[in-house]
């Protein structure tokens, strides 16, 4: 257990330490928010229908920013291979570096997004919507986002390729988040989208691990 | 089991392909030929007119595009948990087979959609799914051909074929509820005419052989090319 | 059930169907002449560094 929190707090430290961690991914997030008004228009109205999916897709492509990042870093300084040695499981390895992940990007994401709700003049129960959906789902980012950083994290110039792999993997994530939203817009109960939300998230968080452990063995050359 | 592992001697997998494949073609050009035939024989449908002669081959390209990633999935199963040796190259040379059935089945669908609903593109849960689908089998693509080390990369793709085999009924859950909650309009599904029936098991049977065919062709040519790698390389020495 | 042999005649539907045809017709052929070169290819590199091993 010790070793899990060491390696949890090591993680949040480096997130911290290189690039800003949550300040580039709270940017960016911001940014987009900004960006697609500018290229919709100003109509608040249909500014506030597309608050959640925009939002959403803006939050999933924060936390894609730093994913690369998530066992890159260990594996060029050959860390990964001394990790990999712990007594700590792989798997949970994984896990400690999955919630690292989501407690340096996707938690701050989703405490800034009501304040970008605002931008787009998202009624207030449906901001709340925003925000659950955000904080249950954006875990599920950081898992299948740590399935393709582990698979990808060999390639030098794997860039493009981890969005790739795993943005169709997080569509029912898009799919259920922003619909919460859309469901509580029409004056609907959320609590289908958010429970299916969360059965994934839950699913995420318990299955990825095992398979970005297979992959990090593989890359490791076990 | 027993007979899975028989044949992943690349010796045998040539013979036996070797032996199969004029019976798959002979198969395929009759099964497409004589569905075609009475495809186009058969008289208007009551309620799609003409273009129900795009259900025969919308609906095959459909059913392979998923059929082939099912088939890459259990390669990828086998690959990793068993080891067999062919299942890699047999998943690797189907992906392509399976992304251009998925690309058919977006350009029939769309094509038979605007007659049917007046529109190229309808974000229904089918065709939504299925352009999920292309993206799935392209970073399926991309991943092999990222990887250089050619043991990693089947590993690894075997990794992902799995993650999105668990993934994709999901997706098409989670696009099918997407779909009711924006009350799109669904597909006009009735039951198939039984005049319809026998052209459109043919043709989907001719394409289920047309892969078939072109997956044994690719998987054999694999073979040769991995035997060329290794005569080079010793040659090398 | 009555069968009109082989009838053509699309009527207004004629611009959906036969480019849905063509491009299945474009992609499926093009994908079995694609893998039929690359096995000509693969034989033909294999015959010859064999036989260049031959001796």
């Amino acid at each position: 257990m010790r070793a899990f929190t060491t390696l949890l707090l090591r993680d949040i430290k480096l997130a911290a330490r290189s690039g800003g961690g949550a300040a580039l991914a709270l940017s960016f997030f911001a940014l987009v928010a900004t960006l697609v008004p500018l290229g919709v228009g100003p109509d608040l109205g249909l500014l506030a229908r597309m608050a959640g999916g925009i939002l959403w897709v803006a939050a999933v492509l924060a936390a894609l920013l730093s994913l690369d990042r998530l066992f890159q870093g260990d594996f060029e300084d050959g860390s990964l291979d001394l990790i990999a040695l712990s007594p700590l499981p792989l798997e949970l390895t994984a896990l400690a570096k999955i919630a690292a992940h989501w407690l340096s990007t996707g938690l701050p994401l989703t405490l800034l997004s009501p304040l970008l709700a605002l931008l787009f003049n998202l009624a207030p129960p449906a901001t709340l919507i925003l925000f659950l959906s955000l904080l249950i789902g954006t875990p599920a980012v950081s898992a299948v986002g740590a399935i393709g950083a582990s698979l990808t994290l060999s390639l030098k110039r794997g860039g493009l390729l981890l969005p790739l792999i795993i943005l169709p993997l997080l569509s029912p994530v898009v799919i259920f988040g922003a619909g919460a939203v859309a469901l509580s817009l029409d004056g609907l109960a959320s609590a289908n989208a958010l429970g299916l939300l969360a059965a994934f998230a839950f699913a995420a968080m318990l299955l990825s691990p095992f398979a970005a452990a297979a992959s990090v063995r593989l890359n490791l050359g076990n | 089991m027993q007979f899975l592992f028989r044949y992943a001697n690349p010796h045998n997998f040539m013979r036996l392909s070797g032996a199969v494949l004029p019976f798959t073609v002979i198969a395929c050009l009759m099964c497409l030929g004589l569905g075609l035939y009475l495809g186009f024989s058969a008289p208007p449908d009551y309620q799609q007119g003409r273009t129900v002669l795009l259900m025969f081959i919308h609906v095959p390209a459909a059913t392979m595009a998923m059929t082939v990633y099912g088939a890459i999935a259990v390669c990828s199963l086998l690959s990793l948990v068993w080891r067999h040796p062919l299942s890699d190259t047999a998943a690797r040379a189907a992906a392509p087979l399976g992304a251009l059935f998925t690309v058919l089945g977006l350009i029939t669908g769309s094509l038979w959609g605007k007659p049917m609903w007046g529109t190229y593109w309808v974000w229904d849960a089918r065709l939504t799914s299925f352009l999920l689908l292309l993206f799935v089998y392209i970073g399926y693509m991309a991943l092999w051909n990222a990887i250089e080390d050619e043991i990693r990369a089947a590993r690894a793709a075997a990794i992902l074929a799995l993650v999105g085999a668990v993934n994709i009924p999901i997706i098409k859950f989670s696009v099918e509820w997407w779909n009711t909650l924006h009350q799109g309009e669904s597909i006009v599904s009735g039951k198939t005419a039984p005049v319809f029936l026998a052209p459109l098991l043919l043709m989907m049977g001719g394409y289920f052989l047309l892969f078939l065919t072109l997956w044994m062709v690719r998987i054999r040519t694999a073979i040769l090319e991995r035997r060329a790698r290794n005569l080079m390389q010793a040659g090398a020495r | 059930m009555n069968f009109d042999p082989l009838n053509f005649d699309m009527g207004t539907y004629a611009v959906y169907i036969w480019p849905a045809y063509g491009v299945t017709v474009l992609v499926l052929g093009g994908v079995t002449l694609w893998s039929i070169c690359a096995w000509r290819r693969a034989k033909a590199r294999l015959a010859a560094l064999e036989a260049g091993q031959a001796p």
